[in-house]
């Protein structure tokens, strides 16, 4: 205990002595793993108080860098100076107790917990449920992040979670916060509201490390820049001196691309028909749906908003069949009914799916990404007398690879050894060369950086152009305004009516997604009108 | 006339179920952490030979509960250090656990075998064990059926209240996480390892030096399996654990009345009764999706390797 606080003591010294000292500084911190190289001689300072962006696309090694801070992972060379003082971070444990906390991309929350119980495992000093309950709610109330101490966090949606993990961090005062792709989960409101927090914390005198692939982002809140390529620091810059555009051109080395449209007119056949699809929750944390009806037609994007947990993960589970429906008609997939057919059989009758779920329900965590291509590839001819033809399925994947710009070693790599954005990109150009009749996507950019980002969109609109109809659900709304030809709200598990997106406003989506469209979900209408 | 059987039968019942408590919430505590040892009745089994033999000699129950703990531990120990330090398939290295258990038991025992201990009296405690019926009832076991009871409490005031409790579960469910938070996923469990091997190796001795109380070669006879088939099926909670525990005893013991009573069935197949009648009642009472949902250490079984984090 003396030495912790000891430490504390220094710091305070130091920071109240020596102003121009940086919070942290990093030394040539170089991390090399057996593929890749994944930093290559980093040097970042960050100064107290200040907001300081590191960008780059994915697999540039930010993240490695960030739990190098955290002392997640070890570095294999080069120095942390804290307070200017260099410090062997060994473990996150010793990093929370210099004043290092972290919020993770992919959360580190223990689901079958209550709030308070997650928050609990990362304090050093025991505490009293009923006192961190309290404690809980005073700082969730200070930094206007609501959160239940008693819930249980399975049972929430994912903005929710991320404001745990949030919570979880100011809870012990950090000096300084990393945050890792945060604003991915979060609604355009609730992504204002964070900002508030995050200015707030910087005013106090709180370092924040802030990873974001939205330049737009960047650009509002941040006071510095490091952008990454490859694992070596690019440049530094100084947002409000830049544009989008310019620091785009820094993080990936080119101009933007820009999605094109170019489509013919031909008349729409109708894809997917959906008519009044019920059906009750299967476990008390799902959502029922609700007399859902709308349909795909041929040549378009239809795209599905609403906020997480609304109901879209029981509608998509009940179009892709793997939960099937009691009656055919109820969903019409290429003019059959399908409403009970496995998911294999969907896929024969000409349907193509990228789930949300990556790593598990899209793709073998340990299979090679040849095998991964199999697996839903098979159906272009790879099998011939129940033997896989190895020559074919391998050309496939490399084109898959090449065509749609998937960095990895090669075929033979395991999939869990790529970035998100390659994955993504890998698991999206396996479905799409497989040319589907119907084509649904969920999510497709969550987490992704925008170079891979505008790959992912740039297809599903190819795609479209020749003559698949898509439907997209996601909770961006940039990406469903840049992407879309028709959109549709969901909210508690009801279907809007369609609107034509040139007619419609991001306000308007906004205010149907919580519930308020013709037909919505009546106690939800109430409840906004007693508001 | 007639309580006094329903007396007798309730007051074996529970010392029939008392080596299942010890080893099932041994192998809880394991389990939370995200472990499984298949081998539970080979740690039992040595246990219940290393109690005999210091009881034979010594005629101390401390000494035989500690040289029975000691050697659970040990071949614990074995165990861990296959599936946690060489990560080694944790199915395949509690099988194994377990086939050791058996052959190096019956070698020990070799000279032990059918030998008889004196049976130990229940504890005598003043004024209340001589009180009719409910001294019979609750005042009325030996020392080591107490202490089960401790034990459980302790286990459940440790799982659900304690912050080193909540390490646990949280281990068993996200190991990475927990890796990420600081935490030695590995040191904890060891621990979580060593307690569920000292526990087996307690029930193997009150199996063999107060329950029965002689050696017989492979004398756990599927206790073992049963303590861990009812870890999963009590939904990893201690108290349902418990009661799978007595239900067993339960059975075991009206099943020897009835073949006492002569009635024509064959003993063979109401010696099985107990095994089917846990298993049964179990499974129907945990098919709720959601409790398993939520009690269920999500890593259980699966190697957990730090350096990939």
């Amino acid at each position: 205990m003396k030495k912790i606080k000891n430490i504390k003591s220094k710091q305070k010294d130091n920071s109240e002595n020596q102003e121009t000292t940086p919070r942290l500084e990093l030394c040539n911190i170089t991390k090399i793993y057996p593929s890749v190289i994944a930093n290559d001689s980093i040097n970042l300072k960050v100064a107290p108080g200040e907001i300081h962006a590191v960008l780059g696309e994915n697999g540039a090694g930010k993240s490695t860098l960030m739990k190098i801070i955290y002392g997640v992972v070890k570095p294999d060379k080069g120095q942390v100076l804290w307070h200017g003082k260099s410090r062997n971070i060994i473990n996150p444990a010793y990093a929370r107790k210099l004043g290092i906390g972290m919020v993770f991309q992919h959360f580190s929350l223990f689901e079958t917990l209550t709030v308070a119980e997650n928050i609990a495992l990362a304090m050093e000093n025991q505490n009293k449920t009923e006192k961190l309950s309290k404690k809980i709610i005073e700082v969730s109330e200070k930094y206007g992040l609501a959160v239940e101490p008693e819930r249980l966090v399975h049972s929430l949606p994912v903005g929710l979670r991320q404001r745990v993990e949030i919570v979880r961090c100011l809870i012990q005062n950090p000096k300084l916060l990393i945050m890792d792709e945060p604003t991915s989960v979060l609604t355009p409101q609730a992504i204002e509201k964070m900002f508030v927090t995050l200015r707030k914390l910087s005013k106090e005198g709180c370092s924040i490390l802030y990873i974001s692939h939205k330049l737009n982002e960047i650009l509002e809140l941040c006071d510095k820049a490091t952008i990454i390529r490859n694992g070596k620091v690019i440049g530094y810059a100084t947002p409000a001196d830049e544009t989008p555009s310019s620091l785009a051109k820094m993080m990936i080395g080119k101009e933007l691309p820009v999605c094109s449209e170019n489509r013919k007119k031909i008349q729409p056949k109708k894809l997917l028909e959906i008519s009044n699809l019920s059906k009750s929750k299967d476990n008390q944390f799902g959502t029922s749906l609700n007399n859902i009806s709308f349909n795909v037609h041929s040549r378009e994007i239809l795209g599905i908003a609403g906020i997480s947990g609304n109901g879209q993960h029981e509608l998509i589970n009940s179009i892709v069949g793997e939960s099937l429906s009691e009656k055919p008609e109820d969903i019409i997939i290429c003019e059959k009914p399908a409403g009970n057919f496995a998911p294999d059989q969907r896929r024969n009758i000409g349907l193509g799916f990228v789930p949300e779920d990556r790593l598990g329900t899209g793709a073998v965590p340990g299979m090679n990404l040849m095998y991964n291509y199999f697996l839903t590839g098979h159906r272009q001819n790879l099998v011939k007398l129940g033997m896989i033809c190895f020559k074919k399925t391998f050309e496939l994947a490399q084109k898959c690879i090449s065509s749609f710009d998937v960095k990895c070693g090669s075929y033979n790599d395991q999939i869990t050894s790529l970035s998100g954005g390659n994955v993504q990109k890998f698991i999206t150009g396996r479905e799409i060369l497989q040319n589907p009749k119907l084509f649904i996507v969920v999510q497709p950019t969550w987490g992704v950086d925008i170079g891979a980002a505008n790959v992912i969109r740039q297809s599903i609109i190819d795609l479209r152009n020749q003559g698949t109809g898509v439907l997209l659900v996601s909770e961006e709304l940039d990406e469903l305004f840049e992407v879309c030809d028709r959109l549709i709200v969901i909210a508690k598990g009801h279907i809007s009516p369609s609107l034509n997106v040139k007619e419609t406003t991001k306000n308007e989506i906004g205010e149907w997604m919580s519930g308020m469209f013709p037909g919505g979900p009546a106690e939800l209408m109430k409840e906004n009108l007693a508001k | 006339m007639n309580i006094d059987i329903l007396l007798n039968i309730f007051v074996a019942t529970i010392a029939a179920g008392t080596p299942l408590v010890y080893a099932a919430l041994g192998e809880l505590i394991t389990e939370k952490s995200g472990v499984l040892n298949l081998g539970v009745e080979g740690m039992m089994l040595v246990g219940a030979i290393s109690g005999f033999i210091a009881m034979a000699k010594t005629g101390s129950l401390v000494f035989a509960v500690l040289c029975g703990m000691a050697a659970g531990i040990l071949m614990s120990l074995i165990f861990a250090f296959l599936v946690l330090t060489l990560m080694a398939n944790q199915v395949a290295s509690g099988l194994a656990l377990t086939i050791f258990g058996i052959g190096i038991s019956a070698f020990i025992g070799i000279d032990y075998t059918s030998v008889a201990l004196k049976g130990i009296p229940p504890l005598n405690i003043p004024f209340l064990s001589d009180i009719p019926f409910i001294g019979r009832i609750f005042f009325s076991y030996d020392i080591l059926i107490y202490l089960s009871l401790v034990l459980l409490t302790g286990i459940i005031f440790f799982l659900y209240k304690s912050r080193a409790g909540l390490i646990l579960r949280a281990i068993g469910e996200n190991p990475k996480s927990g890796h990420a938070l600081g935490f030695s996923v590995i040191g904890i469990r060891y621990l979580a390892v060593i307690f569920g091997g000292a526990m087996a190796g307690i029930g193997g001795v009150y199996l063999a030096v107060l329950y029965t109380p002689m050696w017989v070669e492979g004398m756990v006879a599927g206790r073992g399996w049963i303590s861990i088939a009812l870890v999963v099926f009590a939904t990893w909670r201690p108290l349902r654990v418990i009661a799978g525990a007595y239900l067993f005893g339960g059975v075991t013991i009206i099943q020897f009345h009835i073949q006492g009573f002569g009635i024509e069935i064959s003993s063979q197949f109401l010696c099985m009764l107990p095994y089917l009648a846990t298993i049964i009642v179990l499974v129907i009472i945990s098919r709720n999706k959601n409790t398993i949902r939520l009690n269920s250490p999500a890593s259980l079984g699966t190697t957990y390797h730090p350096a990939t984090n």
